[in-house]
């Protein structure tokens, strides 16, 4: 499976976010988005899942123009995962995975549905938590209910928005090696948006370096996060140390 | 891990039983409270006079008997009195889960969105102004006004919110507006009223089932069975709606047209209840949360469950109301908040947790 976006632009009202984004996702990559507040990383990947409409440009799912797809069936290829939300209404966190397999049921839960479930939620290791409400549960194990719903939904490709922003130390590397593990194992691709550097050097096979919605660098983490490069789209002074094989940035101070 | 895959499902297919199983409960609860309550009554009946009434009527060959008089009482004024009750019940309260889930919103009812004030302004331009529409005449003329009314401030709404994508926060926006306008064109009305008239409408707010005949009931039995229909099959729409639009997008809802769609159906439902009773508020806010504590949110059970909720809300309010100072009759809809609400309150403060914690 792979992603291609076309020269995307989006702008909501006349604030112009995307001004032209290219970008080639392959089978099997983890790919991350970073950038500033507002270079349009969410954004972007909402376009891709047609969440957002973009107002130029193209974006292809296995050849396909998405435009064309219906919800239903770009949802069996695309699995969102949004930075956690509450629901008004407390369901339970077997019934927020299950609903991973709206794209491919109707109306009742098949025996397979509830399978796929199971296996999901064991594979994070919620499966002492099934019967619990989503709604009490911490951030750190939301974020991993969110995660078994995208499993369960078995697409080819994740699209994580901020998948660490809200967790502490412990949960952002739990939560990174899931997505990894995922990737591997089921052979998919994930995109995320991330604003920590260092998870996006350790964890990501490309990265995307977004400023005012134009890729700015892109490339193995070695290739785009160089002191020049951040100077540049954050503005900030930085000394990257690479000592554990990756780049590891140590921020200085805002120049 | 084979065992702990098995114990998981085996878990939420017992949770799927209970839902089932209260659903039959309710059932059998509302069966029994209809045959209560149509032995109840200024003129009392007993269980097996009002069964064989029934039978008489239904298996007109199989030999029972039954006495003019209480052929009249029953077929005449309590049977259409209960069945309507029932059906009202089920319709309001139906038409506020589905607006609640598709608003993502637990403070919304078919109110929220204008029904009832744009139905209270019709109704009262009948009484007052005594304009009409489509020819109605006599009582038909408040009916068929509160109907169309009823039904116009939801287009306005509906109209108002889609140019803004039809998000939650503008619909309910847009219908809070519609409401001050329209309940302050009724209070304009009422102004100008005699004191004849304003009786009149005031007592047409209060909400009452004294006014239940076959043919309205047919026309309420039409249009919740046409409604039903398509709500159950969002279910899951509605389902993912509750984690938000772009969740319930990427999961393949048409977030926009569910939504449209279930405004629609419920405000239809809510409006053809309202143009026959008057306005019955509580049911369709507070019946759908009792449900939910009940049997959860999945709408698959929440809808068909809350119809049963708001039937037996409504039944029972209806015949208290009608019983407790007998001959005088309270209206239901004031009865109704008195019953519904320290049930609401025991059940809000029962709920171990997760329900508004």
């Amino acid at each position: 499976m792979k992603v291609e976006v076309n020269r995307v632009c989006f702008s909501y009202g006349n604030s112009a976010v995307l001004n032209g984004v290219d970008l080639g996702v392959e089978c099997g990559k983890v790919v991350s988005i970073v950038g500033p507040n507002g270079s349009g990383k969410s954004t972007l990947l909402k376009c891709m899942d047609k969440i957002l409409k973009p107002q130029k440009g193209v974006i292809l799912v296995d050849g396909k123009d998405i435009g064309r797809l219906q919800q239903k069936e770009l949802a069996r290829f695309l699995g969102y995962v949004p930075q956690s939300g509450n629901s008004p209404f407390p369901s339970t966190v077997f019934e927020v995975v299950l609903m991973g397999r709206r794209p491919h049921t109707n109306w009742s839960v098949s025996s397979r549905d509830k399978e796929i479930v199971s296996r999901a939620l064991e594979e994070m290791g919620l499966e002492g938590m099934a019967l619990r409400y989503f709604n009490e549960l911490s951030g750190g194990e939301k974020q991993k209910v969110l995660l078994a719903r995208a499993l369960a939904q078995e697409p080819e490709v994740l699209l994580l928005d901020e998948p660490t922003s809200a967790l502490d130390l412990r949960h952002q590397l739990e939560v990174m090696n899931l997505i990894s593990s995922m990737v591997r194992k089921n052979g998919i691709s994930a995109v995320m948006a991330i604003h920590d550097l260092n998870l996006a050097s350790r964890y990501s096979d490309w990265i995307i370096l977004l400023k005012k919605g134009l890729i700015c660098a892109a490339g193995e983490p070695a290739a785009v996060l160089l002191e020049e490069n951040i100077r540049n789209v954050y503005g900030v002074e930085t000394i990257i140390n690479h000592n554990s094989g990756k780049p590891h940035i140590i921020p200085v101070d805002p120049c | 891990m084979p065992t702990g895959e098995i114990k998981l499902e085996e878990s939420y297919s017992k949770l799927i039983v209970r839902k089932v199983a209260f659903i039959l409960i309710g059932v059998g609860g509302l069966v029994v409270l209809a045959l209560l309550a149509s032995t109840l009554g200024t003129y009392n009946l007993g269980v097996k006079e009002v069964a064989h009434s029934v039978a008489h009527r239904v298996f007109p060959f199989a030999g029972f008997q039954s006495t003019e008089v209480i052929d009249t009482v029953m077929w005449k004024l309590r049977l259409p009195r209960i069945i309507l009750a029932v059906l009202s019940g089920a319709g309001l309260a139906l038409a506020g889960a589905v607006m609640q889930g598709a608003m993502r919103n637990p403070l919304v009812s078919p109110f929220t969105v204008g029904v009832s004030a744009g139905a209270a302004f019709g109704a009262s331009i009948a009484i007052v102004l005594g304009v009409k529409f489509i020819g109605a005449t006599g009582t038909g003329i408040i009916i068929v006004n509160a109907f169309v009314f009823g039904l116009l401030t939801v287009l306005v709404v509906a109209s108002l919110s889609s140019r803004k994508g039809m998000k939650p926060e503008s619909v309910i926006l847009a219908g809070i507006a519609t409401n001050y306008f329209f309940s302050a064109a009724t209070s304009a009305l009422q102004y100008i009223a005699t004191d004849e008239q304003l009786s009149e409408v005031v007592h047409w707010t209060f909400g009452s089932l004294g006014k239940a005949t076959w043919e309205n009931i047919t026309i309420v039995t039409i249009i919740l069975l046409l409604s039903i229909v398509p709500l159950m099959k969002y279910s899951w729409d509605l389902n993912t709606m509750a984690q938000g639009d772009e969740v319930a997008t990427s999961l393949g809802a048409n977030v926009g047209r569910v939504r449209g769609i279930c405004l629609t159906l419920s405000s239809l439902i809510a409006a053809v209840i309202i143009a026959f009773t008057g306005i019955i508020g509580f049911v369709g806010l507070v019946a759908p949360h009792i449900t939910r504590m009940l049997v959860g949110t999945d709408h698959r059970f929440l809808l068909p469950a809350s119809c049963l909720t708001g039937a037996i809300l409504l039944l029972a309010a209806d015949t208290i109301g009608r019983t407790i100072v007998s001959p005088i009759i309270i209206p239901v809809g004031i009865i109704v908040s008195f019953v519904g609400v320290p049930l609401f309150i025991y059940l809000l403060l029962m709920q171990r947790r997760g329900y508004w914690s």
